[in-house]
């Protein structure tokens, strides 16, 4: 487990995180997997400017952090980690829209970088909601919950899958990359294609495992369905959670409130 | 334990396992089974040894349908392998394989060992029953909601024939159940199958835990017999298992420290 820790994906420690106690992780993981979904549309959902209205939203993932007493340096690098993808989807408007938008005294501010801008708020806001999503409530019990809500179980069940063998993977992928650098000297041996080959040798080994796996299957009896015992209890405070959540995302999402709060504050101050 | 293969012997009782003239060749044509027989006795304990590639994967194998025999037959009881009765010879004949991560690939070990329950059809309580019987016999009870990835080698077998008990099967198949185990563990395995009542088949390289646990052995060369007997004469056989690339086990040699070899 070692090796598997200190791996780019780092799985297992979000997996740690979500055999915790909390307030947030006793909650149904139905629930959690409909509020962020709820969370993530409300988000993206947005026209292409917009700034002031997405910034209340920062209160979903601040309060579960807080709640779910999940590490918040551990979670930002994740995020990190995960941000060049955005930047590159981002970094082109500053360039193509140089239309002012907005005028803060003499500074002029185009509407490409309010929307790369944007993008990058709403990057952060939708990763860190998955994140916390899976680091409160397990990776499997997210399946699961997907399952009861009526997702294919072939989908449901290669995830499990993925997940399960994600581990076994990059244990035998860091076994492999370690074996290579014990004899590689001087740059020698690092070459792209000894990569490529070795990326074919996990694929060939991946294969072999999968037919193994189905194997063991085989002969407890899989018929192509998997079963399961698990079940789900629904109580007042899920429904309370996912009530209130919902009802304050579609309300941020209505309603500019940064803006509302300021238009008060100058007709309060007038 | 020696007592459990004479009985075997001598009892008229019909074999649970009958093998027959089976013969196997991998897809690329290479001959790995070349007609091999032999059956055994209900609650028999058996070891099948030999060197690398020289079949006994193969034909474990071939004990539950994992291979169909390209010639020759295997019997379960009273049933032939083929694609029809595969389910009761799967249910009959539990196979635990050499790789855990392989065999446990449910989310959680509760889950896990009620898989195959839960494919025979089982109500739910029955479903329970059976996982905390098998989680019981091994001493795993305490790791059920664990996932199989945060399991040690020794825990991970300990679930994997768990996996298998919560079927019921009246003859266990292990290939290398003490591979990749540490000394304390590989030891508490084997007092564990010694417990165990039903037919146990094992493949392995481990001869002193061929030695310790099963009284018959079955020594197998490049897809043959080359011998088959009790397993305090053929692994004290120091040239039957030389012919085999085998050697004496450990605990049949002579202490290095009081008596020196040469």
């Amino acid at each position: 487990m070692e090796k598997t820790g200190s791996s780019l994906l780092d799985v297992t420690y979000l997996d740690t995180l979500s055999y915790q106690d909390t307030p947030v992780h006793r909650l149904d993981p139905r629930v959690k997997v409909l509020t962020t979904l709820l969370f993530i549309v409300c988000v993206v959902s947005f026209n292409k400017y917009e700034l002031s209205a997405l910034l209340p939203f920062v209160i979903y993932p601040v309060v579960l952090v807080a709640l779910g007493n999940l590490p918040l340096g551990y979670l930002v690098k994740k995020v990190l980690l995960a941000a060049p993808f955005a930047l590159l989807i981002g970094i082109f408007n500053p360039l193509l829209d140089r239309a002012v938008l907005i005028h803060l005294g003499s500074v002029e501010i185009s509407g490409g970088w309010v929307s790369f801008a944007s993008i990058m708020l709403r990057f952060v806001l939708t990763v860190s909601a998955a994140l916390i999503l899976v680091a409160s409530t397990s990776f499997n019990a997210v399946c699961v919950a997907l399952e009861k809500l009526g997702a294919p179980s072939a989908f449901t069940v290669q995830l499990l899958f993925l997940y399960r063998y994600i581990f076994v993977l990059a244990d035998e992928a860091w076994r492999m990359v370690r074996a290579r650098s014990l004899r590689s000297f001087g740059g020698r041996g690092m070459e792209l294609k000894v990569s490529s080959l070795m990326i074919g040798q996990l694929l060939l080994r991946t294969l072999d495992r999968a037919q193994r796996i189905h194997r063991a299957m085989r002969c407890r009896g899989f018929d192509g369905e998997i079963r399961t015992v698990r079940r789900l209890r629904l109580g007042y405070r899920d429904l309370l959670f996912l009530v209130g959540c919902s009802a304050l995302f579609l309300f941020m999402r209505l309603h500019d409130v940064p803006r509302w709060l300021g238009d008060t504050t100058m007709a309060l101050m007038r | 334990m020696a007592g459990r293969y004479d009985d075997g012997v001598d009892a008229v009782s019909q074999p649970v396992v009958e093998v027959r003239d089976l013969q196997y060749a991998y897809p690329d044509g290479h001959p790995a089974l070349r007609g091999l027989s032999f059956s055994i006795a209900d609650g028999e304990t058996v070891a099948i040894v030999g060197a690398n590639g020289a079949g006994k994967s193969t034909i474990l194998l071939h004990l539950n349908g994992c291979l169909m025999p390209q010639a020759g037959t295997v019997r379960i009881r009273d049933l032939p392998v083929s694609k029809r009765t595969l389910p009761d010879v799967r249910r009959t004949v539990g196979m635990v394989f050499q790789d855990p991560d392989d065999q446990l690939f449910m989310p959680t070990v509760y889950e896990d060992v009620a898989f195959g329950p839960l494919n025979l059809g089982l109500p739910a309580e029955e479903v329970d029953r059976r996982v905390m019987h098998a989680l019981s016999i091994v001493g795993a009870v305490h790791l059920k909601d664990r996932p199989p990835y945060r399991l040690s080698g020794g825990e991970k077998r300990a679930v994997a024939i768990a996996s298998v008990l919560s079927m019921s099967p009246t003859i266990l198949v292990m290939d290398e159940p003490t591979s990749n185990l540490d000394p304390q563990a590989r030891r508490r395995l084997i007092e564990l199958l010694k417990t165990f009542e039903q037919t146990i088949i094992v493949a392995t390289h481990d001869l002193d835990m061929a030695f310790d646990l099963c009284a018959r052995t079955i020594v197998v060369k490049e897809g043959g017999i080359l011998a088959d007997g009790p397993s305090r004469e053929i692994l004290q056989d120091a040239a039957l298992l030389a012919a085999g690339q085998l050697e004496r086990p450990l605990g049949l040699q002579g202490c290095p420290v009081c008596s020196p070899p040469g």
